[in-house]
């Protein structure tokens, strides 16, 4: 085989490996959703955070808006600190309230954000006032138990 | 009694020695061709011509092993995630599974089995028929002008073969997922796109097989060139090269995925 035709194929294997890895990076990854926008930083200290992680969404309505970008734990007041990066396109009130959601009932956690009616707009190093822990599924079995046990006793009682 | 524990202890010793000065002859090996590579590089011609050998002819391999490994995933992966009534996370699973792990190290063993042995085959043969001899009557320094070429286009090709090898994989666990059994599209890509990451997975994916390529070129081109100059020769130190340089791979993986992978909290 002579050099121009493998110089040739050489440089068509190149370029297929370089499609290959832009279609990696666009298709497969979220390159293409996220990494190049604009952030600003917002932090909210939550009781409980439940099985949050770092990188998990952040939506507002159901549309991601930013993503979790450290978690960390107060030793002060024994809350959770979770530092938000929030896309610079979305504006939020001052007073937006954050909560530890779950998708579908065994799915992963996010947070989710609820748009308050202050007229001053969240900046860069707020701090969020109204936070909402995770549901902790065995509390909410043993308070359901608690108040069936009291509901018992009520019903008993009266008799 | 004495004399055959002698004989016993002799041997062991006899072996560890001559696996450890092996070990430190690869080593300088390493070290002189890293030296001498600037002739590689420089005449680009000999790497490109040793890249179409050993990447461009592994392609049909690598395309249809990816494909296949991409369909298998997506079926059995359905079959258990099914059971769980997620099944719209093949998308992640076929995505991670080819990404991280299989892409690289699937890659990676048949790029040892296909280019790998072809190296040291190749070598090992100008050995046995004196050509490398030749060369250094002629002044020519066979390290430079045979050696160096075929490690850097082992180097190269081996990431590009294993981005080849995880995007037809996807395309695979695709065809199967979303055509074959009907899990939804729209709910494939963007449960994949939302689970991989560009730099924790898909770069960490790149970094392995980049190491692998180093480790598997290294091995094939050093096998050639201890290799026996006999026929017998050839064909064991062929045999070594594909053995140690999957036991490589496999081991390296491990060391690299503890490295890179260790869980969504730790980092």
């Amino acid at each position: 085989m002579n050099r121009a035709a493998i110089d040739i194929w050489v440089g068509l294997f190149v370029a297929a490996a370089f499609a290959g890895l832009l279609f990696l990076a666009m298709k497969v990854g979220n390159l293409a959703s996220f990494s190049t926008a604009q952030t600003y930083q917002v932090q909210a200290k939550f009781a409980n955070i439940g099985g949050l992680k770092v990188r998990a969404p952040i939506k507002s309505a159901g549309v991601v808006v930013g993503r979790v970008a450290d978690v960390r734990f107060d030793n002060e007041s024994y809350e959770a600190i979770v530092t938000f990066n929030l896309d610079s396109r979305f504006q939020f009130p001052r007073d937006t309230a954050a909560k530890v959601l779950t998708s579908g009932l065994l799915g992963e956690q996010y947070v989710g954000l609820e748009a308050g009616g202050d007229g001053v707009m969240l900046k860069g190093g707020d701090r969020l006032r109204l936070t909402q822990s995770a549901v902790v599924l065995e509390n909410l079995i043993s308070q359901f138990l608690f108040n069936k046990a009291a509901e018992d006793k009520d019903a008993k009682e009266t008799k | 009694m004495v004399a055959k524990l002698k004989d016993v202890l002799g041997h062991l010793g006899g072996a560890v020695t001559a696996r450890i000065w092996r070990l430190g002859f690869a080593s300088r090996f390493f070290g002189y061709m890293l030296l001498h590579s600037g002739t590689a590089l420089r005449r680009f011609g000999l790497t490109i011509r040793e890249i179409y050998f050993a990447g461009v002819l592994s392609l049909i391999i690598i395309l249809v092993s990816g494909l296949f490994v991409g369909m298998v995933l997506a079926l059995q992966g359905y079959e258990t995630l099914q059971r769980y009534g997620s099944s719209e996370a093949l998308g992640i699973l076929v995505a991670l599974s080819l990404v991280r792990e299989l892409g690289p190290v699937v890659a990676g063993l048949l790029f040892a089995s296909r280019a790998g042995s072809a190296i040291t085959a190749e070598i090992g043969l100008m050995k046995a028929t004196e050509q490398i001899a030749a060369m250094e009557m002629m002044a020519v320094d066979p390290i430079a002008r045979v050696v160096a070429p075929r490690f850097w286009a082992g180097v190269i090709s081996m990431p590009l073969l294993a981005v080849l090898f995880s995007a037809m994989g996807i395309f695979g666990g695709y065809l199967v997922g979303v055509q074959l059994i009907g899990v939804d599209e729209g709910a494939f890509w963007s449960q994949m796109q939302a689970a991989v990451d560009v730099r924790e997975d898909i770069l960490n994916g790149v970094i392995k097989s980049v190491v692998f390529g180093v480790a598997v070129t290294w091995i094939a081109v050093f096998e050639g060139y201890d290799a026996q100059p006999t026929a017998e020769g050839v064909s064991s130190a062929t045999t070594r090269t594909v053995v140690t340089s999957s036991l490589a791979i496999l081991a390296l993986d491990f060391v690299l995925t503890a490295l890179m992978f260790t869980g969504g909290n730790a980092r």
